[in-house]
């Protein structure tokens, strides 16, 4: 997922510049066009990728490319790189074995359809409570400047601790503990670590769009009488919409990517994380079946990004934020 | 008998410093200014002079350091929470989501104003600062001069007995700055308010007002209020000899005192004064 959304920080600046783009502010049936053309363009992505896959597989060198005696480029045998054909056949074949039987009739697909969607609830979840914390404490850090002081430091270290090294921890400290009535499920260990990754982006992003108002902006309101929360409201929040948008993106990509990641270091199955790890293990038998499982990673990101969007153009009217001179 | 009508403006002994890396700094000395209800007053002076300053105080959004200051003769956070005074700013400060239309709202909006009540009072605003066709565009799309009579509309919303300006018309065009100076006039007019305008331009202060009031840095304080007595204002009164009278009487009492060698203190104080003043707008 790429930011394409820069915050209007440069047009306060420029108010010439500001004006006569000015006309041109997007609408919405603009903008849907920008996303219907950026979905195009991923789609051509795809294509490019698929091809450059063939090709270095029809004329790359068999044992690959291997520079002081690390390779840098893959073989092109069969087991390393099959043929893209091969991989879409292999969503039809039977399942055999593994951690994911159900029935004699479940093919490939189904397991990995299965699997993205479990891990996509995970992920939900972790996206939820991520943002939900990032959101309070950008509140939080908005509302008093110690706030922000004393806890940016521990948000930027925060995602500095690895997260192989915090999954057992997350689990252990859930195990046994309850919510209200409710027995701690392994999913929510795995959530709270995607949200640990997810509410990043967004603690950042509202904080800088909560403060994204001019001084202009900021008095008036003070003028007004209106109070924090009306204030809050009225001005900051349909400003930090720019803001927010990439940070939920990030944040929605953060949220699959922890997901998958916390499936693997606490062994919870069902997900497409834990489909990656079995697969990979039968991959001597079928290797077409990892890239399978990848895909269906990949297209859980795409489609975590894609909802992101569909928020975004609901949210048309507040792109250009208070960038109002 | 009813009691007498309090001056929309009142201010007395007023003091503001502020505290800079070195030291402090005089930003007002001694201010005392009294403006009637339905005057027209132009604060004009160098940068550093403290105007913005003056002007930030009457809306209480700084406090002074010592003094009274009464609007509406209430004190002036009172008179800020209800809303007694409208404000318009150098730059229009509109919201860019709204439409010009819930832009001029937006007062009402927050003070509770009833829907159509609000939708009504509006539109009559619009009417009257010339854009009654543009209701449904957004900010982005109109022109500076044409943002700010929304900014104008919208502090007029609330029908104020005080405007307060804040060189609002700055940053436009000659040639739009006289259309939007004629509106002003019109509008002061009609709607009976007190306007307190900062401004550096002395045609424009002339123009406008009926009391000009000089100001002088380091420390900011009144050197001179010279009053303009033009009558009507039409596009005449700018050719007119009495206007270019009051212009010199202005411009010399803007050059009038020089400033004392005592007062001028480190070159560095003097630029963080600046800075704050700028800093202020």
């Amino acid at each position: 997922m790429t930011v394409t959304q820069t915050p209007p920080a440069a047009a306060a600046e420029v108010p010439s510049a500001s004006r006569r783009r000015a006309p041109s502010a997007p609408g919405i049936t603009q903008l849907v066009l920008r996303q219907l053309t950026r979905a195009g363009l991923v789609a051509i992505g795809v294509v490019l990728v698929g091809c450059a896959w063939e090709a270095y597989k029809h004329w790359g060198p068999k044992d690959g490319v291997t520079i002081l005696g690390a390779r840098v480029l893959p073989r092109t045998t069969d087991a390393a790189m099959p043929h893209l054909s091969t991989i879409w056949h292999a969503f039809g074949k039977p399942e055999v074995g593994g951690t994911i039987t159900l029935g004699p009739s479940k093919t490939v697909a189904d397991s990995v359809v299965d699997a993205c969607l479990h891990t996509l609830r995970w992920a939900a979840a972790g996206f939820a409570i991520g943002v939900a914390v990032g959101f309070l404490l950008a509140l939080l850090m908005d509302r008093l400047t110690v706030f922000e002081r004393a806890l940016m430091p521990y948000v930027v270290l925060s995602q500095t601790v690895p997260l192989i090294a915090l999954a057992p921890l997350v689990t252990k400290w859930g195990q046994g503990s309850k919510l209200g009535s409710l027995e701690w499920q392994q999913w929510m260990s795995v959530s709270v670590i995607a949200a640990y990754l997810a509410f990043f982006p967004v603690a950042v992003g509202m904080t800088r769009g909560l403060k994204s108002p001019t001084a202009v902006h900021a008095d008036y309101f003070r003028c007004s009488a209106a109070g924090w929360w009306k204030t809050l409201i009225r001005l900051k929040l349909p400003a930090s919409v720019p803001y927010l948008v990439p940070a939920l993106r990030l944040a929605a990509a953060a949220a699959v990517v922890g997901t998958i990641v916390a499936e693997i270091s606490t062994g919870l199955g069902d997900g497409i994380g834990r489909l990656i790890i079995t697969y990979s293990q039968q991959a001597t038998g079928d290797p077409s079946r990892v890239y399978d499982a990848v895909i269906g990673a990949a297209v859980l990101g795409l489609a975590a990004g894609a909802a992101v969007t569909v928020f975004d153009l609901a949210l048309w009217r507040y792109h250009r934020g208070a960038s109002s001179r | 008998m009813s009691e007498p009508v309090p001056p929309a403006v009142e201010l007395r002994g007023v003091n503001k410093t502020f505290t800079v890396k070195r030291g402090s700094v005089d930003a007002l000395q001694d201010v005392d200014l009294r403006i009637e209800r339905g005057e027209f007053v132009s604060l004009i002076g160098p940068s550093g002079c403290g105007k913005s300053t003056l002007l930030r105080i009457i809306a209480d959004l700084l406090a002074p350091t010592s003094g009274d200051v009464w609007v509406n003769g209430k004190p002036a956070r009172r008179a800020r929470l209800d809303q007694d005074y409208g404000i318009a700013f150098q730059q229009a400060g509109l919201l860019d989501w709204r439409t010009v239309q819930a832009n001029v709202e937006l007062p009402l909006e927050l003070h509770g104003v009833g829907r159509a009540q609000r939708r009504a009072r509006a539109q009559e605003l619009l009417e009257l600062v010339g854009l009654a066709d543009f209701g449904t565009h957004r900010p982005p799309q109109l022109s500076g001069g044409m943002q700010q009579r929304v900014a104008i509309a919208r502090a007029l919303a609330e029908s104020p007995a005080l405007l307060l300006m804040d060189e609002p018309f700055g940053a436009l065009d000659e040639m739009t700055r006289e259309r939007m100076q004629n509106e002003l006039v019109r509008i002061a007019g009609e709607t009976g308010a007190a306007v307190v305008f900062v401004t550096h331009s002395i045609p424009e202060a002339v123009f406008l007002s009926q009391r000009v009031v000089v100001m002088s840095p380091r420390p900011g304080r009144i050197s001179e209020v010279v009053e303009v007595p033009l009558g009507a204002r039409t596009d005449d009164t700018r050719e007119a000899p009495a206007f270019y009278a009051a212009i010199t009487q202005v411009r010399e009492a803007l050059r009038g005192r020089p400033v004392p060698e005592a007062v001028q203190v480190g070159a560095a104080v003097d630029a963080a004064l600046r800075d704050k003043a700028s800093g202020a707008l």
